[in-house]
């Protein structure tokens, strides 16, 4: 192993490769740039395919076509390039297809603007494309955790034959950190992909890729299949980080560059003496809605910090469930909360002044 | 001689090999098949000479076709 | 001695097809079929198929398929010819999938000559939605959305596929044809053929574009529309080779 020094959009891709993935598509957009940048004179390197294709629309479907060849693939984008997506990730999802999205979210809704942004949050989450569906959503907050996440990502895919999202944020991908690199690029044991259309190769049944289940009982029965899957998900993936979190009576809570901001500003308000601790989802979805459950026991208050209006804050006062106030504290459009403000805010709610 | 089969179940009747074929040996049966058409029937097969139009022209690959090859 | 000179191709499953009566979707399946079985490549043949009349295609070509979303056959192929490129990848699309909704990845799949064959099915309408104006809509054609026929100042003119994409230098082999008697069914499997030869030899992107008829949408018996077909489409969209490869003339 050795320190590595790596931009987040770079450890994107270092992870896909040192996950095992040797095909990329994708549509350049900003604020993500560097990382196909990066995979263009990587991926040959090591023996893979990258290609810039002419659309997200396209870029999603190629992953489609290699992830039901088999392949482990992935694909990145930023905000208006996922609303593009949305319609192949759908597909991806109703065909069970294993592929690994990166959105590096940025300022909206519309064109909106480069600067970093969580504004997505609903559409990674909540669905997004059309029909019953769930994705996992993976948020790492530091480029080590990009890494380690990369690989977590492609597994659960291929676990759980499903799409998984990686979300991150301008900060996150424009941020260099030291990183934990094995020296050698191996390639990871992955598990036969018995499912796979990529040619009949002497097996005697035809394998289909598909989501056209034209009688209603049949698509009925997708469904009820995938949220079978989707509770397995929930009882055995979900991730979290909690921080200080033991005798708080303020909870912090936001999720990558939020809740690295969030965190900082924990430490501040405990040199203050006010008891703030922080839990910070790892999977947006599955969401941690336990732990928030938990700490409502002990602690009086809550406060959600996002770079939104506020999204991720429905789900955090679902889990809360009215036990504690929930208070919310975001900055959008591509603003980015300041840890005085955001102690400024946690200082008022313990003061009993904020709504 | 050759033999010209039809899978009467699947036809629909749609006509296309009565159109091409040479010696105009085939007609929309009497009866209809379980799907509620006509399906095609060869009437005279001893004047079929098996150039197989009907089952090119066939949209649902209905036809086979099999050639009596002389004795060598 | 009895011999077989005309059979169902192995490259079909026995599935019925869903098509109206008449439709010519079944010989263009059959085609496509009758050359997987003769190149010998049922093994090593991967399909691609529409949303349109066709989207069921996955049950009837007997080798491993995709079902891909409206328009975007060619991205799938790519995705599927990328991570296999020993594979013969072929997509059959319809008119409104191809060459109205799926404009950018044919053009794009087309242009970066990516080694896969698209068999195109041009009949002038939307089938499987109910008879709406195609991008190949002949002018003054009737269809549920020019109700009074396709008038150029309101609906355009039609788009034809196989002249636009031979432009393009990824394009290796680019060919139109017709099904509507047994002499141009002939010619039509010749150029299917050389469309998967082209990808077999890698020398790029090749596409067959293939006149159909739609007798239930065009209101026609099945007679009448091969008929209309001839006298109608071939004078507007021109049969022939629009573009070849020395390798394989």
């Amino acid at each position: 192993m050795s320190k590595v020094l790596m931009k987040g959009n770079e450890a994107i891709g270092e992870g896909a490769i040192r996950a095992g993935c040797r095909h990329f598509f994708g549509y350049p957009i900003t604020p993500q740039s560097e990382l196909p940048h990066y995979l263009a004179k990587r991926m040959p390197e090591v023996g893979g395919v990258f290609l810039q294709a002419e659309s997200e629309t396209s870029s999603i479907n190629m992953v489609y076509g290699a992830a039901g060849a088999g392949f482990r693939v992935m694909t990145s984008s930023s905000s208006p390039g996922l609303s593009l997506m949305q319609e192949g990730i759908s597909y991806l999802v109703g065909a069970e297809l294993p592929c690994v999205i990166v959105n590096v979210m940025r300022g909206g809704p519309g064109l909106g603007n480069i600067a970093p942004a969580q504004s997505d949050y609903f559409q990674a989450v909540k669905g997004g494309g059309h029909g019953d569906y769930k994705l996992i959503v993976l948020a790492p907050a530091s480029v080590q955790e990009i890494i380690d996440l990369m690989q977590v990502a492609f597994d659960l895919g291929d676990k759980y034959r499903t799409p998984v999202m990686l979300v991150g944020d301008g900060i996150l991908g424009q941020m260099m950190e030291p990183v934990e690199l094995a020296d050698e690029v191996t390639v990871p044991e992955i598990a036969a992909k018995p499912w796979a259309a990529g040619g009949l190769q002497g097996r005697e049944k035809p394998n289909i890729i598909n989501s056209l289940y034209i009688v209603p009982e049949d698509c009925e029965e997708l469904n009820k299949k995938l949220f079978a899957k989707y509770d397995v998900i929930a009882a055995e993936e979900t991730r979290w980080e909690e921080y200080r979190l033991d005798d708080a009576e303020i909870v912090l809570t936001g999720f990558g560059t939020a809740a690295r901001i969030a965190k900082s500003v924990v430490d501040k308000a405990r040199a203050e003496g006010i008891k703030a601790g922080l839990i910070r989802p790892i999977t947006l979805w599955p969401f941690p809605s336990e732990v928030y459950a938990r700490a409502a026991e002990h602690a009086q208050k809550f406060l959600c910090i996002e770079m939104s209006m506020g999204q991720m804050l429905e789900d955090v006062r679902l889990a809360v469930n009215g036990k504690k106030p929930v208070h919310f504290y975001g900055r959008s459009g591509g603003m980015v909360p300041l840890a005085k403000d955001v102690l400024a805010e946690v200082k008022k709610i313990m003061a009993g002044g904020a709504e | 001689m050759a033999t010209v089969s039809f899978r009467e179940e699947r036809c629909k009747g749609c006509e296309l090999c009565i159109t091409v074929c040479p010696e105009k040996i085939i007609v929309l049966a009497d009866h209809f098949n379980a799907m509620g058409f006509h399906p095609a029937t060869v009437v005279e097969m001893d004047k079929c000479k098996g150039c197989a139009m009907c089952a090119r022209m066939c949209p649902d690959v209905v036809i086979e076709v099999v050639k009596e090859e002389k004795q060598a | 001695m009895a011999k077989v000179i005309f059979k169902r191709p192995e490259a079909l499953t026995d599935k019925q097809f869903h098509y109206c009566p008449g439709c010519t979707h079944g010989i263009i399946h059959r085609l496509v079929a009758e050359v997987i079985d003769e190149m010998g490549i049922r093994d090593n043949t991967v399909g691609v198929c529409p949303v349109g009349c066709s989207v069921f295609a996955y049950d009837y070509f007997n080798v491993d398929m995709f079902q891909a979303a409206h328009g975007r056959a060619p991205a799938v192929a790519t995705g599927i010819k990328r991570t296999l490129p020993d594979r013969m990848v072929f997509t059959y699309q319809g008119d409104g999938d191809l060459a109205s909704i799926g404009t950018a990845e044919i053009v794009h799949a087309a242009a970066r000559g990516e080694k896969i064959t698209t068999i195109f099915v041009n009949n002038a309408v939307y089938g499987m939605t109910g008879g709406q104006m195609a991008p190949t809509t002949l002018p003054g054609q009737k269809t549920t959305t020019t109700p009074k026929g396709r008038e150029k100042d309101a609906a355009g003119l039609p788009v034809k596929v196989s002249e636009m994409l031979s432009t393009l230098d990824g394009a290796a082999y680019i060919a139109r044809v017709s099904v509507h008697d047994p002499k141009h069914i002939l010619q039509a499997k010749k150029a299917i053929r050389k469309a998967f030869e082209v990808q077999q030899a890698g020398l790029g992107f090749a596409l067959v574009e293939v006149l159909s008829t739609c007798p239930t949408n065009w209101g026609l018996s099945p007679k009448e529309a091969l008929k209309w077909l001839a006298e109608n489409m071939i004078p507007y969209y021109p049969l022939g080779v629009y573009k070849e490869p020395a390798e394989v003339k």
